[in-house]
């Protein structure tokens, strides 16, 4: 490139020869030479989110969690190798044992630290967690109640969030009477404490799964609505919807296909706050009596059983404890981080 | 205000109405036979239904329901459809037990979550902040039945500090532990929201400008940023109050409190399903749940002088 001088007009007069082109100037630059500005780059929004989401500490930590629990919930029953509720018993001496009650215990682990094996029927066998007082293996138990709580929890949630989401847009985009009925019904299902609809229900329901997933879907619904229906509040007047209706979209599309895209980012944390709350109330129902029943087992169901025996197995209780509180940690720090992810203060940019 | 007050007052008095209603036809029309029949002869089961009354259209028994409750203040002919106990007559210990421990515990909750959040604004990222954040997880995370587990093995079976279960004569000492497991949420959620509140107040620009003014410690503290931060916490106060009602259940039901809640886990959970108990508590449950609310919002109205005006709007 050349380099051009100003010359300053007190200055003594420069004499340099006149700058001629040449052919080197007027090339078309090659694709590799022209770069894109990498830090100030444009990037989608869902890029964005995920960027500023794994960003920070906590949430990342919660996701690790929630997909280890995830992963031992789905394998963790082949690493140990018995059944949910094979009750584990050994011959000895042509009479059955069954292995009840045995404190945690790995053989290989005991042998290098004492260097001994253990003396009874069940030396060979590897209970993580232990056993229960009828001589199932804990930690397969544990896995299988995370299972079951998640499973019930994931289901009940996604419907939930079809009702919700349809009943709040419906009622937020129609307005006047239909909106003003559709509250007070809220309303009036949101003065029911949650235990008073399962307990009505418990009346003529069998317990078990069925219970908790009917209670759970009789309740949590109405949050979504409330989110869903304040997003189409504030969606409805903007002019991109104006635009659609102009182009002679009918209502159905308007709600579904229009806003509901722009609601997806407060419904997926509500549904990550939502999460915790179900396996909270299935724990909850299945502590006092009214959930799962045996020989099926959830966390809930768990804690149960180590209350009943915590005098004389106290460790018992302590393995389904921790699955449900790290499954309330990870599902509220991820919760948190993805309410700050998709809606970013100035700060974070 | 009084025309708002009256038009909430209205307005929760038909929802508790409505519910009634709903609950009492949801109760009589479901399937199945609130008498075990296989223990009881088909005269008996007749007897039975004539003595209660469900044989009765159902708007009568309704109309019938609704006054005995105003009347002598027992709910229906009702009484334990397993031992024969009227409601009327275990309901008053019951609610006084269940009160006198929730209100123990969100008293204690709140005190210490206050103090805890207001320690833990003041010093931003510091240990404090770090050990408030800590304590208001774990607080979140652990549900109350599993403290009162603990508690109640370490300081009642391991040391016997505290009586084993729950002993009226011991009202004080027996109350401790489970008001401290149901406090333990109070804590952590008053904590957590106090501290965001203050941090939120203290970078606001009045703050800013109160400082600029040359105010500083303890009085811009009290009489600028707290009466601001505390307003909201109204509002998270209401719902804790009625989930110590409702999630005292398992604490009750654990250390043998005679409350509510272990009327309600006896009702739902028992040998069957005591119809009678389960329809008494749904109305009282309820009723109780409104009347807080309506109570918190009047409150709120009363401290936040632009709530008040919005409501003139609306």
């Amino acid at each position: 490139m050349s380099k051009k001088r100003i010359p300053f007009l007190n200055a003594a007069p420069v004499t340099e020869p006149a700058y001629i082109p040449t052919d080197e100037d007027f090339v078309f630059k090659e694709n590799n030479d022209i770069s894109i500005d990498k830090n100030f780059a444009s990037q989608g929004y869902w890029k964005g989110v995920l960027v500023r989401f794994f960003k920070k500490k906590r949430p990342t930590l919660g996701l690790i969690i929630v997909l280890v629990i995830i992963i031992l919930a789905l394998f963790g029953p082949l690493i140990s190798g018995y059944g949910n509720t094979e009750i584990i018993s050994a011959n000895v001496d042509g009479r059955q044992v069954t292995a009840s009650s045995i404190s945690p215990r790995v053989p290989w682990i005991h042998k290098l630290f004492t260097g001994e094996e253990y003396d009874d029927p069940f030396a060979d066998h590897t209970f993580i967690f232990g056993t229960d007082t009828v001589g199932r293996d804990l930690f397969t138990r544990t896995c299988n109640g995370a299972r079951i709580s998640l499973l019930i929890a994931f289901v009940t949630i996604i419907i939930d969030m079809i009702i919700g989401m349809s009943y709040g847009l419906i009622s937020g985009y129609f307005g006047g009477v239909a909106d003003a009925t559709m509250q007070r019904f809220v309303e009036i299902i949101y003065s029911v404490p949650r235990l008073v609809i399962v307990s009505v229900l418990a009346t003529f329901m069998p317990k078990g799964v069925w219970l908790v997933i009917v209670a759970l879907l009789l309740t949590e619904w109405i949050g979504m609505s409330k989110i869903s229906r304040a997003e189409m509040m504030r969606m409805k007047d903007q002019e991109c919807i104006l635009a659609s209706r102009t182009l002679g979209a009918k209502n159905g599309r308007i709600i579904f296909r229009d806003v509901l895209p722009n609601t997806i980012g407060p419904i997926i944390t509500q549904v990550m706050f939502s999460i915790p709350t179900a396996i909270f109330t299935e724990a909850f129902l299945s502590f006092v009596g009214v959930g799962i029943v045996l020989p099926q087992c959830s966390v809930g169901s768990l804690i149960e059983d180590g209350f009943n025996n915590i005098t004389t197995i106290p460790y018992q209780i302590i393995p389904p404890i921790i699955i449900l509180a790290l499954l309330m940690l990870g599902f509220n720090f991820i919760g948190d981080g993805l309410r700050e992810a998709l809606s970013p203060s100035i700060e974070d940019m | 205000m009084a025309k708002y007050i009256l038009k909430r007052l209205g307005l929760a008095i038909l929802t508790i109405f409505i519910i009634t209603l709903v609950l009492f036809i949801l109760v009589r029309i479901m399937p199945g036979n609130p008498f075990p029949s296989e223990r009881m002869s088909a005269e008996q089961i007749a007897a039975k239904r004539l003595e209660m009354g469900l044989d009765d259209p159902i708007v009568v028994q309704f109309i019938n329901y609704i006054k005995n409750i105003f009347v002598n203040g027992s709910f229906g002919k009702g009484s334990s459809l397993y031992n024969g106990v009227p409601i009327k007559s275990v309901l008053p210990a019951c609610i006084s037990n269940s009160f006198r421990i929730g209100g123990m515990a969100i008293l204690f909750g709140t005190i210490v979550g206050l103090i805890l959040g207001i320690c833990a604004a003041l010093n931003k990222n510091h240990f404090l902040d770090v050990f408030c954040t800590v304590i208001s997880i774990i607080g979140v995370c652990v549900p109350s039945y599993v403290f009162m587990i603990y508690l109640q093995y370490f300081f009642s079976y391991k040391i016997t500090i505290f009586p084993f279960y729950f002993d009226k004569n011991q009202f004080l000492l027996s109350a401790v532990l489970p008001a401290i497991s149901l406090s333990l949420f109070s804590i952590a959620t008053i904590a957590r929201f106090t501290r965001n509140e203050m941090v939120e107040v203290m970078d606001s620009d009045y703050v800013l400008l109160a400082q600029a003014k040359g105010m500083h410690g303890a009085p811009l503290i009290t009489k600028h940023i707290l009466r601001n931060a505390l307003i909201p916490i109204v509002t998270v106060l209401a719902p804790l109050i009625v989930d110590l009602l409702t999630g005292a259940l398992v604490v009750e039901k654990i250390y043998g409190i005679n409350g509510i809640g272990k009327l309600m886990v006896d009702a739902i959970a028992g040998e069957g399903i005591d119809y009678n108990y389960v329809l008494a508590l749904g109305i009282i449950y309820s009723a109780l749940y409104t009347a807080v609310m309506l109570v918190v919002d009047v409150v709120y109205g009363l401290l936040d002088p632009r709530i008040r005006v919005t409501a003139k709007r609306g």
